[in-house]
């Protein structure tokens, strides 16, 4: 199934959730909806799953109109975030409410029913569970068992809200990996929303970032870490340094300092120059574009993290390899291995 | 162990609490119905039979059970649509709307006996044209009914409202994204949901109408054997100084509605134990 949005439009009062978004998503994508709170990637999924309407703009799925149908008819399984299971329900009921309540005409016998369920409950790893309450499960559980009931209607698409965002950092790395194979298997084409970029950039072929309502760039989970587009997405994935420049006569420069770096093709004008953290080089003092001293050094398994005062008096932290031990008071030289201006 | 064990409460105050509970309770509650059975202990088991099996008293329990009943069933359904509204929608007015709801609590009962007689007499606002329809309200069972609707109301609200609340709106998209209609919902997803304060809300306006004497009595007529409830009943006999017949029929009432409240409470628990608590 593949989903296409134009030129969508959401307004909760003043505030636009989403301003004009385009979007096209594949058959059998893994896609990624990633973005900080309130930059309207909750809001366009539940458009997409009818539980939400837009003020203008399009959807259709295969090319069809999906506006005109209601979330029932859409057969979309959606996932919410804190999971929604009928609590007087057991497991196996959760799972089976979406075929009990089909139409006579189409719904299936009883035993089908229960090998459904129970093939549903086998392929998320929790047929065990079948008789207890969704009280009675780990938060993980629940979220499998959501995930199995939102299978149980064979939907066209998947949705996923913050799939992961109410489960401790262990079992959220192990459902990832779970969730990446799990779709492998069934191939049916999903969309997730998240604010954590490891997970987006991990788990999604593809990388939608989203900010204020606005789609800020569609790629790989490489092109948009090595390639950002724009200077939001820079700052919001990776750990960057960001350092306010003023490009003047092609010479980029920092406060008053001229900065040995490249200013060709760039417009005259404030901007920000962003580094990322590893992708400064330490030399000794004079080899590079900034010169700093050494604030702080704390370890962090293979890299050593510097707090460094730059001459231009802004402080930034680095990532340097561990090897050439760093030590506070230390003088030192730093260049840019890679960087990104952005005007503005 | 117990030595122990009473040291480490992190709670203190155990034995001072719950002697003042158990005193209070006693001196409020217990020992006031105690005294009601051994009051109808004067009387001898056939004596106690003849007085309840008398066609006067045994009309008078199917007034006050029956129509209780009947208004508890009505306020059930009434009561749970108004929560929705209250809950589920934004509308102006709707914290006045809520208020309201509280009136029949605060209301002295003869206050609302008075009213709702001036309102539903053969020339009142709502009895002339009903009584243009052939139904009279006031001064017949029907007008028991209504004033036991009443003061029932307020109780499945209050009940149920919290309830809702509580019940997360993604629940119900839930059901719908998995293709079930809005009826199917309600039926296989809310009301199950709901079910034990509805229960509560249920047994709790049963037992408020089935007790209700200060609005019925100026409503009802109190013709014996059609519209005569059983705490009038009670208060009659007191009056011609019957005080074991009024004390046998109060035994009635009592454990009638202890068994009930009773079997609610089961009825509760056991709905409760399959949706247990998050």
């Amino acid at each position: 199934m593949t989903i296409e949005v134009r030129n969508l439009v959401k307004k909760f009062g003043s505030f636009a959730a989403l301003d004009s978004v385009d979007l096209k998503v594949d058959n059998g994508e893994l896609l990624a909806l990633l973005g900080p709170s309130g930059s309207g990637k909750t809001t366009l999924l539940r458009i997409i799953a009818g539980l939400d309407w837009p003020d203008s703009g399009e959807l259709a799925f295969n090319g069809e109109d999906a506006l005109a149908q209601g979330a029932r008819e859409r057969h979309v399984g959606f996932v919410f975030q804190h999971y929604a299971l009928f609590r007087h329900m057991t497991v196996f009921e959760n799972v089976a409410f979406g075929l009990r309540v089909q139409p006579r005409a189409v719904r299936k016998e009883e035993a089908a029913i229960r090998a459904r369920v129970k093939e549903l409950l086998d392929l998320v790893q929790l047929d065990w569970l079948a008789d207890r309450y969704p009280s009675q499960l780990s938060g993980g559980q629940r979220q499998r068992i959501a995930l199995a009931r939102a299978l149980a209607i064979e939907p066209r698409i998947l949705l996923l809200d913050e799939p992961f965002g109410a489960l401790d950092a262990k079992v959220r790395k192990e459902l990832r990996k779970w969730l990446r194979s799990l779709h492998h298997e069934i191939n049916v084409t999903s969309i997730f929303v998240t604010h954590d970029q490891e997970e987006a950039l991990e788990v999604a072929n593809r990388v939608v970032v989203m900010d204020k309502g606005r789609i800020e760039q569609i790629g790989s989970p490489d092109d948009v870490y090595e390639s950002p587009a724009t200077a939001f997405v820079h700052g919001f994935i990776g750990e960057s340094i960001e350092l306010p420049v003023r490009i003047a006569d092609g010479v980029v420069r920092l406060g008053d300092r001229p900065l040995a770096l490249d200013a060709d093709g760039l417009a005259p004008g404030a901007s920000r120059l962003f580094v990322r953290r590893h992708d400064m080089l330490v030399g000794p003092p004079g080899s590079g574009a900034f010169e700093g001293a050494v604030q702080q050094v704390r370890n962090f398994g293979p890299v050593q993290r510097a707090e460094v005062a730059l001459s231009g008096g802004q402080t930034i932290e680095i990532d340097a390899p561990r090897g050439k031990e760093l030590r506070a008071g230390d003088a030192i030289g730093l260049q840019p291995r890679r960087y990104r201006i952005f005007a503005g | 162990m117990s030595a122990i064990a009473a040291r480490r409460r992190t709670l203190p105050g155990f034995g001072l609490t719950m002697g003042l509970t158990l005193s209070w309770l006693s001196v409020i509650i217990l020992i006031p119905l105690a005294g009601l059975f051994l009051k109808s202990l004067e009387l001898s088991p056939e004596q106690f039979w003849n007085i309840l099996s008398s066609r006067r008293t045994l009309n008078a329990f199917r007034v006050s059970f029956g129509l209780a009943f009947a208004a508890a069933c009505v306020n059930l359904v009434m009561g749970s649509i108004i929560v929705w509204a209250l809950v589920r929608y934004r509308f102006p007015e709707r914290r006045l709307f809520d208020a309201i709801v509280d009136v029949p609590f605060a209301l002295p009962t003869a206050v609302a006996g008075v009213a709702l007689t001036a309102l539903f007499a053969e020339k009142g606002w709502l009895g002339a044209p009903l009584a243009a329809l052939g139904i009279k309200v006031a001064f017949t069972p029907v007008g028991i009914f209504v004033a036991m609707i009443f003061i029932g109301i307020p109780f499945v609200v209050r009940t149920v409202q919290p309830v809702l609340q509580d019940l997360d709106p993604e629940i119900e998209e839930a059901a719908g994204s998995l293709g079930a209609s809005r009826w199917q919902t309600i039926i296989r997803v809310i009301l199950p949901s709901l079910g034990p304060a509805l229960l509560t809300g249920l047994a709790l306006a049963f037992a408020r109408a089935v007790g209700e004497y200060g609005s019925v009595i100026f409503i009802a007529g109190n013709l014996p054997n059609v519209s005569e409830i059983a705490p009038l009943l009670i208060v009659i006999r007191l009056s011609e100084f019957r005080y074991a017949d009024a004390t046998a029929i109060a035994v009635v009432m009592l454990i009638v509605s202890f068994v009930i409240i009773f079997a609610v409470n089961r009825l509760q628990r056991w709905a409760q134990s399959r949706i247990p608590a998050r």
